[in-house]
């Protein structure tokens, strides 16, 4: 969908009228470089992102619904104590906080997100509706600002679309690669989770485990790890003097 | 227990990034043509199915006429002018399943009921200009020459080399289609169809066949110069 849209946009690079011109994109009549498109020409493009956009809608609306049946809804929609969690995580990855907040499936920042992005999308779906058929259906173009201004809402949304899944890749691979597992077959240790481990991008991306056992080994009772492991890790932190342990993480664990 | 992890996600990641590379500025794999093709029919019905005779298109508040920023687009090498000298004077053919076919002069069209009507032009490329344009509607022409019920579609053609478009006739028949001789409160000129061309904000740009000829209603479709060659031909809005 992105690489064909961005196909069609190249055929007038540009959100102004003819004749008038446009406020908000600094970038008016440059074209997208040809390795971001898909199509081969605008006719093609046109044609994939018609056939795709079916695929793309139906695919949004059995994920919406999964969640709404499955009651996972409530693991993506905001709480009461979103600001403050919000605020509380982006300390933590700015190195102000210490200790990762606690969290349940997702932290706050992920919450969001994965709040933001069918919301965006339905952006992006609505405001391609209203460019598809600025005619028949132009109270809702003109809702969006008439056919220019709903052409510029599509092309944002796919910018956000685009920065969001960028982050939120590059976060799997550098905060919890683990949860690769749980994304694809399912399952999840628990004892690998970005809290038990205290994880920042790139920071303490191996398991802890080795350390937590030797220590945990003549204490623990045995088959008690979630609580174990989320007890053990704090003293971890307390043992390796906090002052020394960031660089020392740094060039150990920055190549995952 | 790591390290097959670690395979695992370097696997993914190249497997990934090479078959985004393959993709990125193709055309896509030669099989799913005939998937678009089914994609491209499907989606005609469901056009053909929200097209409303009442959606009326009108330019959003704000918007200014585009005047001379209007892109004139022909097929031809050079403008294509009617050069009376060799081609005789100048006529619209209104024909096909008609009970009387006509044959309209300049004069005759400027003598019908005109109307003139500001609105958009959208073009497949993804501009939009805002154009005034005076005419005649398709709707009337057809009554004139007694359309017939079985003409299901219509075929407009042109002098400009073979350019010529056929569209569904309802979206012929909406109030918005007009044989236009004006544009901004002036005679057409040549760069934008002169004498007369067809305009309807209901249909893409390259439906709106300029240095129109022969307005021809048809039982079937006829295609046209630029659905031929790959694009949409319902090409609505």
């Amino acid at each position: 969908m992105i690489g064909s849209g961005l196909q069609i946009f190249n055929a007038y690079p540009a959100f102004a009228r003819r004749g008038e011109t446009f406020c908000c994109y600094p970038w008016e009549h440059k074209p997208i470089p040809k390795v971001f498109t898909f199509g081969g020409w605008l006719g093609g493009a046109r044609h994939w992102h018609f056939a795709m956009m079916w695929v793309l809608v139906v695919n949004g609306l059995i994920y919406l619904g999964f969640i709404y049946l499955h009651g996972e809804w409530r693991d993506v929609v905001p709480r009461k104590s979103f600001p403050r969690d919000t605020l509380a995580m982006i300390s933590y990855y700015l190195f102000i906080r210490k200790r990762h907040p606690v969290q349940g499936k997702y932290n706050a920042l992920q919450r969001g997100t994965y709040f933001i992005l069918p919301v965006v999308g339905a952006v992006a779906v609505i405001s391609g509706i209203a460019i598809w058929k600025p005619v028949q259906l132009q109270p809702l173009t003109d809702l969006l600002g008439g056919y220019a201004w709903a052409r510029y809402w599509h092309f944002l949304a796919m910018i956000m679309l685009v920065t969001l899944s960028a982050i939120h890749i590059f976060m799997v691979f550098t905060v919890d690669p683990y949860a690769l597992q749980s994304i694809t077959i399912g399952g999840y240790d628990e004892r690998k989770s970005p809290e038990a481990r205290n994880a920042r991008p790139l920071y303490h991306l191996l398991p802890q485990a080795p350390a937590v056992e030797e220590e945990v080994a003549p204490v623990a009772v045995e088959e008690k790890m979630p609580p174990v492991a989320a007890a053990e890790v704090p003293s971890l932190e307390v043992a390796g003097a906090s002052a020394t342990q960031l660089p020392e993480h740094s060039s150990t664990e920055s190549k995952p | 227990m790591t390290v097959d992890r670690r395979k695992f996600i370097a696997l993914t990641g190249s497997t990934l990034s090479s078959a985004l590379l393959a993709a990125c500025g193709s055309r896509g794999p030669k099989g799913a043509e005939r998937i678009l093709r089914y994609a491209e029919r499907k989606n005609e019905v469901v056009e053909r199915a929200l097209f409303r005779h009442t959606a009326m298109d009108s330019p959003i508040a704000g918007s200014r006429l585009a005047g001379n920023a209007l892109p004139s687009y022909f097929v031809s090498k050079t403008v294509p002018v009617w050069d009376e000298s060799q081609r005789g004077k100048w006529m619209l053919e209104v024909s096909g399943m008609v009970n009387r076919p006509l044959k309209l002069s300049l004069d005759d069209l400027q003598k019908l009921p005109r109307i003139t009507q500001r609105v958009n032009h959208y073009c497949v490329e993804g501009w939009t200009a805002v154009e005034e344009w005076t005419g005649v509607r398709l709707r009337d022409l057809a009554g004139l020459a007694g359309m017939q019920a079985a003409a299901k579609y219509v075929d407009f053609q042109s002098f400009d080399d073979d350019y010529h478009e056929s569209w569904d006739i309802e979206s012929g028949m909406h109030a918005q289609t007009v044989v236009a001789y004006g544009l901004d409160g002036r005679m057409l000129a040549p760069a934008h169809g002169a004498p007369a061309r067809v305009y309807s904000p209901v249909k893409l740009g390259y439906k709106n066949t300029k240095y129109l000829t022969r307005i021809v209603f048809m039982p079937v479709r006829n295609g046209g110069y630029w659905s031929d060659q790959g694009y949409e031909w319902y090409g609505g809005v």
